[in-house]
């Protein structure tokens, strides 16, 4: 009996939370006001910057805060990660300054941002070295990929069955993968892992396995990088526009950037950063680019 | 205790009686409350937090419902997950629901007889070497962190079930292994608990019936226990249920339902890990997150519901 009671009064608290979340109403944003100082017209920038988004983006603006910090000892930036969606969300709810996204805002969704294209990162697929391919055609990836092609023997490789490792739905790598190495296919479904770490070391542990990685990260033999219509993915090829799988790295600000923001930006996009940081990294300069490309996904000659 | 000594010191002292008791009466009145205030905020802390992430995930679970339009029926049974399409964003939760459940009644199937087996190792067969190793042993599995596990999982289990069993080694196998290790410490400890605590009559009746040691092991002692060695159990389930790390790296995170225990899978809470970051707040697909997080939070509840309706049962 008195259990029963007990479980009874369990019951109705469970339910009375539920009803008050119900009730509640999605009126909770966090602000967690940084400081922003507007009106500083002094030639020495002092103030603090808070910055989070994208994980691929956060070591490069880190390695720069850092230097820029050294330059300007007013001045402390906080770089946090967090993925792209938060960035992105945390920068127009004004909880940061800088929100760093691999994807343009618009694709999210998000407006009223200003963009900064601070560098620029090449991917392409890459295989498990036993696969016995190093180039592919265009419209034998989209096969690949949707799953129409079941085997590497049907492209001249290994016997090998073909193992697709995605990335999660929502993840930048992967909707620039689908658009410009897919042509905007969907994928078959596959093995899906986030991290471009885990999704290098499953490529190379499983045979048959094929996968899109950022350059930085097919620097060694481990995977095999793929040339996509007999163009090979290098710096060089992606600069000239001839390699299609590419993507801008955003530094977004809310509104025009205030002097400090300017400054840090600035300094982003110097020759200092994008010449010696940058490609230590694994990223394009975006200085070096001699196409330009929008939202969605035109592409110019500058 | 101390207490009781400082008044036979005041009684030494010859204070006169009426100050004694007044002035003791008054320190015992401060040190009462002061420990009550305190055992009180704690409770309230805690209570409040607890209230607060129940308010807050309802709040972010039921917007995909209410403001998005999703249909809950649509959550709960449609077997397409794509909730990235712009054009026309499918929310069946389905397949990771079920590779919740499977995956956690799987890791309980092995890891229940193993841990209700060493605890009667412990207790029963071998209470005084027996317990001086496994206790260690278990301790340092519970030291482990997930993302350890899961590291092996990936580097060790998962070519291990390729070679040897065939598929892609990520599967609902590799996850079930990898989770019923990380919940054996669970089942175990809460088992020798239930069993040690059995009373000694129990076992000295058996015997004195004439009954041997495996006979007073399964027709006394576990019948006796049962309840706790179900509460034990549904513990581990509920601990399983909700890790995400170190299935995530071994499951292989896919969008269809399995078909065997070597195809891969997804579940509720490696879904979230995935793609929390790249979502934006307030959008579609980062509101359908959260209503997987609230699933997640019901079903805690229905855990410890079990376990309370497991423990009303208990009769020792």
């Amino acid at each position: 009996m008195r259990s029963l009671k007990k479980l009874s009064l369990f019951l109705i608290i469970a339910s009375v939370m539920v009803v008050a979340a119900a009730c509640g109403g999605g009126t909770s944003k966090d602000t967690t006001g940084g400081s922003t100082n507007k009106g500083t017209t002094t030639k020495e920038i002092s103030g603090q910057l808070v910055i989070s988004g994208s994980t691929a983006l956060q070591p490069l603006v880190a390695a720069a805060a850092e230097e820029f910090m050294n330059k300007n000892p007013k001045v402390s930036i906080q770089v946090n990660g967090g993925g792209s969606g938060t960035g992105l969300s945390q920068v127009s709810q004004g909880a940061v300054q800088i929100g760093n996204s691999d994807v343009f805002a618009e694709e999210k969704n998000i407006s009223g941002l200003v963009d900064n294209k601070v560098a620029v990162v090449g991917m392409t697929a890459a295989v498990n070295p036993k696969v016995g391919i190093k180039d592919i055609k265009k419209a034998d990836l989209i096969k690949v990929f949707t799953g129409q092609i079941k085997n590497w023997k049907e492209l001249g490789g290994a016997d090998q069955k073909i193992t697709l490792v995605n990335r999660p739905d929502s993840s930048g790598t992967r909707a620039v993968f689908n658009k410009f190495a897919l042509g905007g296919a969907t994928p078959a479904e596959g093995i899906t892992e986030d991290a471009s770490n885990t999704v290098k070391k499953i490529i190379n542990e499983t045979p048959g396995a094929i996968g899109y990685l950022a350059f930085s990260y097919l620097t060694d033999n481990t995977v095999t990088a793929l040339s996509i219509d007999g163009v090979q993915p290098t710096a060089e090829n992606v600069e000239s526009g001839k390699f299609p799988v590419w993507a801008y790295e955003h530094c977004y600000t809310k509104g025009q950037p205030t002097d400090l923001e300017k400054a840090f930006l600035d300094y982003l996009t110097s020759s200092d950063v994008q010449t010696t940081i940058l490609p230590k990294q694994g990223y394009l300069p975006v200085t070096k680019m001699q196409v330009e490309r929008d939202a969605k996904g035109n592409v110019t000659k500058k | 205790m101390t207490y009781f000594r400082g008044v036979i010191f005041f009684m030494e002292k010859l204070v006169p009686a009426k100050e004694r008791l007044l002035k003791s009466q008054k320190n015992w009145m401060n040190g009462e409350v002061r420990g009550k205030i305190i055992v009180f905020i704690c409770a309230i802390i805690m209570i409040s937090a607890t209230i607060a992430i129940t308010i807050f995930l309802g709040t972010k679970g039921l917007q995909s419902f209410i403001k998005n339009g999703v249909s809950l029926i649509e959550f709960l049974t449609g077997k397409q997950w794509n909730p990235s399409d712009q054009a026309k964003p499918q929310y069946g939760a389905l397949p990771f629901i079920f590779g919740s459940f499977t995956v956690t009644f799987l890791a309980a199937l092995i890891a229940a007889p193993l841990g209700i087996g060493g605890a009667i190792f412990m207790t029963e067969i071998a209470p005084s070497w027996g317990r001086k190793i496994l206790q260690p042993v278990i301790e340092l599995l519970v030291g482990i962190p997930s993302v350890v596990y899961g590291f092996i999982g990936l580097t060790v289990l998962v070519p291990f079930i390729r070679v040897h069993f065939g598929g892609l080694g990520f599967s609902l196998l590799s996850g079930m292994i990898v989770l019923s290790i990380m919940i054996l410490p669970t089942i175990t400890t809460i088992a020798t608990d239930a069993m040690s605590s059995l009373p000694k009559t129990l076992r000295e009746g058996s015997y004195a019936l004439g009954a041997t040691r495996w006979q007073t092991i399964r027709k006394v002692l576990i019948p006796a226990a049962i309840p706790s060695l179900l509460t034990a159990i549904v513990l581990g389930m509920a601990r399983a249920f909700g890790e995400a790390l170190a299935v995530q790296m071994v499951i292989g995170n896919v969008k269809t339902m399995p078909h065997s225990i070597l195809d891969a899978s997804g579940t509720l809470t490696t879904i979230i890990t995935l793609n929390m970051g790249y979502t934006t707040f307030g959008s579609p697909e980062n509101n359908i997150l959260w209503s997987m997080g609230l699933l997640l939070l019901i079903m805690s509840f229905a855990f410890i519901l079990l376990i309370r309706y497991l423990s009303s049962r208990r009769k020792i």
